[in-house]
């Protein structure tokens, strides 16, 4: 009896393992394809789409760019731009919009941290018309200010830099700070800011990621090849004129993952702490 | 505590300086755009490039009209159907997972490659995956079908893209595959936020782990899989995207989802802001819904507990009072 339940514990545990590599084979494996087709020929893709090593037609697919609107080099240039701005306004407003929520005794305070509760999971498509024809009018489309500036309000950023300054920030630091002579705004750019540094860090990945990944706001404001960003090349290439030209579709879609690729690899560690984080809300 | 606040009481004014940023960049780049939004819903602004708008005389007609259109509703059937098809087997096999890598008598080794693992398809941009995933189910060649032909599934190359069910299970199974990482990783986080003691007091008693699991486990997760369902859902109601990009909400709107209604009325064929924005304002009052059972969530109950607590103390304080008086 006792030896059948430990081989009954042997089977589910290598049964565990198999689950768990299957899941593993499924998140590689349609990039897999994916690499590997983006450097092979049209007519190898045709003859069989399923390769799992590489073949040597990478150059010939970056040739069918040529004189076409899918620019990986642009996108790449201008997702950077908006990316980076959207993050280091986003993350630095909102610590500061927490440090207030947290540091000062104010009487809308409560009033104010109930709001942005309110207001955490309004989507862009519930304001889209209105900013885009606010943005037409002042001439902003084809712009990356519209962006990247309303990166200075995100309510869920203030909210989770608000839990984490509730633990990490102590008073007195603040106060004998106060007491060497140091402004308000002082404090917090050279003292507050340091503390926070790792939700700063876990913040800036989550906005990067995010605003790089961003699809339905620069498809309505950007009109113009030339402020085109990665998601809207990529989806250049559902246009007709790659319907047959395989091997660059692949490719195209390799170049817009691989930044992404390198970043979350390197960074998967924090990335994944990140996440637990984000969904203990205590 | 009390010191605190006298303390401080001289520093209030950066309480609100800090704060104006966020409360300007708020009222210009959201509220302001709502409220826009929301006007044009009532107007007869249609036409590209068109700024200038009437108000109309019936101020419901586009409500009425949306709400009328069948591709609308079509909309709001798939978005809802998608979202369930994704979400239920993603709950199940994140609990699954869950189970089995907090089971601390059979450890499983290299957890941590497997969470990376499992949870990258969610960082990488959908507008990608979209397209990479029409490709996969290519016809009459692609990936998917030669691996079908090689398994002796199919004879012939299916044509998977053009039936109704297999677009949308296909786009409920890219938003699963997308998400249950990242589900898993928040209730393995959850269940290491259950109070130990009750785990080593269900160990002496002799309990299973089934029994701890569905007797601990599950229930000290049930607040954050109620946030997950709500998070969730109001994430599901914008699904843009996958949508968009897979089959531009193909075959036979049988992909449409609200966003993209909204997008594909404002910005093809004529034009129709208004219509778009009425369609909006209904998506906005769905998601204020949600966002309210989601606030309620995730309100801090002590803290509010302690309010009502200090207004009943003031009240029984005042009354005291004005019965010495």
């Amino acid at each position: 009896m006792k030896h059948g339940s430990r081989v009954g514990s042997r089977i589910a545990l290598i049964l565990k393992y198999i689950v768990c590599i299957f899941l593993a084979i499924l998140s590689i494996f349609p990039f897999w394809i994916m690499v590997m087709n983006s450097t092979r020929s049209t007519p190898e893709i045709q003859q069989s789409s399923l390769a799992l090593l590489p073949s040597t037609h990478l150059l010939d697919n970056f040739k069918v760019y040529e004189g076409k609107s899918f620019n990986p080099l642009i996108g790449f240039k201008n997702s950077i731009i908006i990316s980076a701005g959207a993050t280091i306004l986003g993350i630095y407003f909102s610590a500061l919009t927490a440090y207030a929520l947290v540091a000062y005794q104010w009487r809308l305070r409560q009033p104010f941290f109930t709001f942005i509760m309110a207001v955490l999971m309004i989507p862009a498509q519930v304001s889209g018309i209105g900013f885009y024809q606010f943005m037409y009018r002042i001439g902003w489309t084809n712009s990356f200010f519209p962006l990247i500036l309303p990166a200075i309000a995100a309510p869920a950023m203030v909210f989770f830099m608000r839990q984490y300054l509730l633990g990490a920030l102590s008073i007195d630091i603040v106060n004998s700070a106060r007491i060497d002579g140091a402004s308000e705004f002082y404090t917090f750019n050279r003292i507050v800011l340091p503390i926070m540094k790792p939700a700063l860090a876990t913040q800036a990945i989550f906005a990067f990621v995010g605003n790089w990944n961003n699809l339905f706001m620069p498809m309505i404001l950007l009109t113009d090849k030339n402020y085109y960003t990665m998601p809207i090349m990529v989806s250049l290439l559902r246009g007709d004129i790659y319907k047959t030209e395989f091997g660059a579709i692949y490719l195209g879609l390799t170049l817009t993952v691989l930044p992404l690729f390198i970043v979350y690899f390197t960074l998967s560690k924090y990335i994944i702490a990140g996440v637990a984080l984000g969904g203990v809300k205590e | 505590m009390g010191q605190k606040k006298i303390k401080s009481v001289s520093y209030a004014k950066y309480g609100y300086l800090f704060s104006l940023p966020f409360v300007i960049a708020f009222l210009v780049f959201t509220a302001y755009p709502i409220f826009y939004t929301a006007v044009i819903g009532f107007t007869d602004l249609k036409g590209m490039g068109k700024t200038d708008f009437k108000f109309l005389p019936n101020p419901f007609q586009n409500f009425e009209q949306v709400l009328k259109n069948p591709s609308f509703k079509q909309a709001l059937y798939n978005t809802t159907v998608i979202w369930t098809i994704n979400f239920i087997p993603q709950l199940l096999l994140a609990l699954l997972l869950t189970a089995w890598f907090t089971n601390e008598r059979q450890k499983i080794k290299g957890q941590g490659a497997f969470k990376v693992l499992f949870y990258m398809p969610n960082i990488i941009t959908a507008a990608t995956i979209a397209i990479l995933f029409s490709s996969l189910f290519g016809y009459p060649k692609g990936p998917v079908n030669d691996l079908a032909m090689m398994l002796g599934f199919t004879d012939e190359p299916i044509q998977f893209l053009r039936d109704k069910w297999t677009a949308r299970g296909i786009i409920s199974f890219i938003q699963f595959w997308m998400w249950y990482g990242q589900t898993m990783i928040v209730f393995i986080a959850g269940v290491l936020g259950i109070n130990p003691a009750l785990f080593e007091a269900a160990e002496i008693d002799g309990a299973n782990s089934r029994q701890i699991f569905f007797h601990i486990t599950l229930p000290g997760l049930r607040t954050i899989m109620l946030y997950t369902l709500v998070t969730s859902l109001i994430g599901g109601m914008q699904m843009f995207d996958i949508p968009k990009l897979f089959l531009n909400g193909g075959p036979d709107n049988a992909t449409l989802t609200v966003s993209v209604f909204i997008y594909n009325q404002a910005f093809s064929g004529s034009y129709l802001y208004n219509r778009a924005a009425a369609a909006s304002m209904i998506l906005f009052v769905i998601i204020a819904i949600l966002s309210g059972i989601l606030f309620y969530i995730l309100r801090d109950k002590d803290a509010a507990q302690l309010r009502k607590e200090m207004r009943q103390y003031r009240r029984a304080q005042r009354a005291a009072r004005r019965a010495e008086a």
